[in-house]
């Protein structure tokens, strides 16, 4: 997983709630046995027409947000199935980060696992950073998880909350599958506690 | 923590999975059982071999089909999709490189892995629970902490049998009373999200409790806990009591003999200790559940099938007018037009919400004697092959095949469009499964939600039908 650390970067407004997950990559784009190649399918149903040529009215396929690298969004972004595939789009479009006054859980879990930081900010500050965002190239926005803020194009700082842990897995790059296998003398002992009091749960 | 302070079912199954607390509060959570399908575990299996880690616990983990393949008899003569089959035989190259015990096709027992989990008695009280699919909530039903992962999860799980996890909050949703007739579970979750909105249990672990919970059966306490996701809540729980105990007994992996009754000891330990504390409640009187359908696009956006579509202009803001225009756009309906004036396409009645038996028999109890509208396809397809016996052991097959619905396979089918069975463009379905997003059943899709009652109703009158009518 690459690396978290400061971004800045076009950011693309998408002024909707409840982008669920149907949305950000429809289930027909899900037989993939890969992490990636899912960019050309992100949003499917809203960047493309029937017959499979662009739609012109949705922000991914308008300049310079084939570009964007940050997308703004309304509540509950995320919402729906467990597919990592949603994270997997996003980044392979290109986009790093999501801003949006809150996140579906397991969206919100999923992102973090592959280097998508999810930014939670309240809607008036999403508002205003979604107006910023429709000034195209000339609003560039810079996330800096290192200092946990969110630099406008005026300069001005919003600060955000992110769980710490997290903070350092995203800003080291860090795979946690090798960081809980440390831990495996004390899986060791939970399992020999559990077998001896519930040994049906074991075969 | 100290032993006198009341808790919930949550925190009882949580604290009893602990393995360690880091200094931040995340805790290292150990995984009783892990259920595995074939869209989001290739790439888990692949990290696996990369960084040459084995499975941890086999006898803790469960691999089956169910999302990609056809629902008819195409399904024996190999899948015509190349993707799908990719995705099917990418599985099974790796469950036997792993040695993962697994449901293959052709075995009776296949079925939707939130159908089958409780039906194998792989899934019990007081477990920690969980699958590469946000609707294993549905296992919450059996008093467990059933909850759905993304393929890194999968990936941790299978490396590790357990999960770095914050605890959530608790939340009880509390429904008192007798149910109204012609009601469902389904009308009774439809009702819930209705009422607490799609993010509502974000955050939360639902309990659902109250009388009107109490007197349902297995099944209809699966359909409540499947669409806890639906409200935002990665988990739902029902306590377990004599029902749970009485259909968890003899299953093919459930505890036998003294072990069982060692196991129902601790399992009555579970319910959640009177003057436990939850972050959120949520009252109901079942008195006011009517039989409900989706208009809209998100499982939110629902009405009591005696409603009228939704005038988006008189809603509050103009973010909320902007969405509901474009759901009346997008579902193709006039605000002020009755919901049973509704013409239906499809009638799908299957998906992990309702394909179990009482499902089917409930639908068959409308379909019997009458017959499927001209013009309207209505599939039937069970939550396992061992659904299916059951209800061809009942004649209900037969009834359906009369009546002129299509009597299918077990698996996903309909309800996700990753497979043969998809609506068309436009098409409007009524639909027993769990969302109604944009394309969610195909592109261009429409769905409206509802109990498998509504929907074989719908499939007799050819339109979105109150139930209470026809019955």
């Amino acid at each position: 997983m690459d690396a978290f650390t400061k971004l800045t970067g076009i950011a693309a407004p998408l002024p909707m709630a409840n982008v669920d997950t149907d949305k950000i990559i429809p289930a027909r784009f899900l037989k993939t046995i890969a992490r990636t190649g899912l960019g050309k399918s992100l949003f499917a149903n809203l960047r493309y027409k029937e017959d499979g040529s662009e739609n012109p009215d949705f922000v991914l396929n308008q300049e310079p947000y084939r570009q964007a690298e940050i997308l703004i969004a309304h509540e509950n972004f995320g919402c729906g199935s467990s597919r990592e595939h949603a994270p997997w789009a996003l980044l392979d479009f290109g986009i790093r980060c999501v801003i949006a006054p809150d996140f579906a859980d397991i969206f919100h879990n999923n992102s973090f696992k592959n280097g998508i930081l999810p930014v939670r900010l309240p809607r008036a500050v999403c508002d205003q950073l979604m107006e910023d965002a429709k000034l195209g190239a000339n609003a560039r926005l810079t996330v800096d998880l290192e200092r946990q803020v969110v630099v406008r194009p005026n300069g001005e700082e919003i600060p955000f909350e992110i769980d710490p842990l997290r903070r350092h897995l995203l800003l080291n790059g860090l795979d946690d599958i090798g960081q809980t296998l440390q831990q495996a003398p004390a899986i060791d002992g939970f399992e020999a506690k559990q077998r001896a009091a519930q040994p049906w749960l074991y075969r | 923590m100290s032993a006198t302070k009341p808790r919930t079912l949550f925190d009882k199954i949580w604290d009893a999975h602990v393995v360690e607390t880091l200094p931040d509060g995340t805790a290292l959570l150990y995984i009783d059982r892990h259920l595995v399908h074939e869209v989001t575990s290739p790439q888990a299996f692949e990290g696996l071999r990369m960084a040459k880690r084995p499975v941890r616990r086999l006898d803790g983990t469960m691999a089956v089909v169910d999302h990609n393949i056809a629902t008819d008899a195409s399904r024996f003569t190999g899948i015509e999709d190349p993707e799908s089959r990719l995705q099917v035989e990418t599985l099974e190259r790796n469950v036997a490189e792993f040695n993962v015990p697994y449901i293959p096709l052709a075995d009776a027992r296949q079925g939707i892995v939130h159908i089958i989990g409780p039906e194998q008695g792989l899934s019990l009280p007081g477990m920690t629970i969980v699958c590469g699919d946000s609707h294993t909530s549905t296992h919450g039903a059996m008093g467990a902490l059933a909850f759905g992962i993304g393929t890194s999860e999968v990936e941790h799980v299978l490396a590790t049998q357990t999960l770095l996890q914050k605890r959530a909050k608790n939340m009880r949703v509390t429904v008192e009373g007798p149910l109204p007739a012609g009601c469902t579970a389904k009308d009774i979750v439809l009702a819930i999200i209705g009422k607490i909105g799609t993010a509502g249990g974000n955050g939360h672990v639902i309990e659902y409790a109250g009388s009107t919970i109490r007197a349902l059966d297995m099944a209809g306490r699966f359909s409540i806990c499947n669409m806890s996701i639906e409200a935002g809540a990665r988990a739902g729980m029902i306590a377990p009591d004599e029902t749970t105990f009485e259909y968890v007994k003899g299953r093919p992996f459930a505890p036998k003999g003294e072990y069982f009754d060692r196991a129902v000891e601790w399992w009555k330990t579970l319910p959640t200790d009177e003057g436990a504390v939850f972050d959120k409640e949520v009252f109901l009187d079942a008195a006011e559940i009517v039989p409900m359908v989706s208009w809209g696009t998100s499982p939110e956006d629902v009405l009591p099938i005696t409603g009228v579509v939704p005038n988006p202009e008189e809603a509050a803001d103009e973010a909320r007018r902007a969405q509901l225009r474009r759901m009346v756009e997008y579902m193709g309906l006039t605000p002020g037009q009755k919901l049973t004036e509704l013409p239906v396409d499809v009638v799908f009645i299957g998906s992990c919400t309702n394909s179990r038996i009482e499902d089917i028999r409930a639908a068959a109890a409308i379909a019997k004697g009458r017959k499927v509208a001209e013009g309207v396809r209505a599939m039937v397809v069970p939550g396992s092959g061992l659904v299916k016996l059951q209800a061809e052991q009942e004649g209900l097959d037969a009834v359906f095949k009369e009546a002129g619905f299509e009597w299918r396979e077990a698996g996903c089918s309909m309800c996700l469009g990753m497979n043969p069975d998809k609506l068309k463009p436009g098409q409007r379905c009524a639909s027993t499964s769990n969302r109604n997003f944009e394309g969610r059943q195909g592109p261009g899709g429409r769905t409206h939600l509802c109990s498998p009652a509504m929907a074989a109703a719908a499939a007799i009158t050819g339109k979105l039908t109150d139930v209470r009518e026809i019955a």
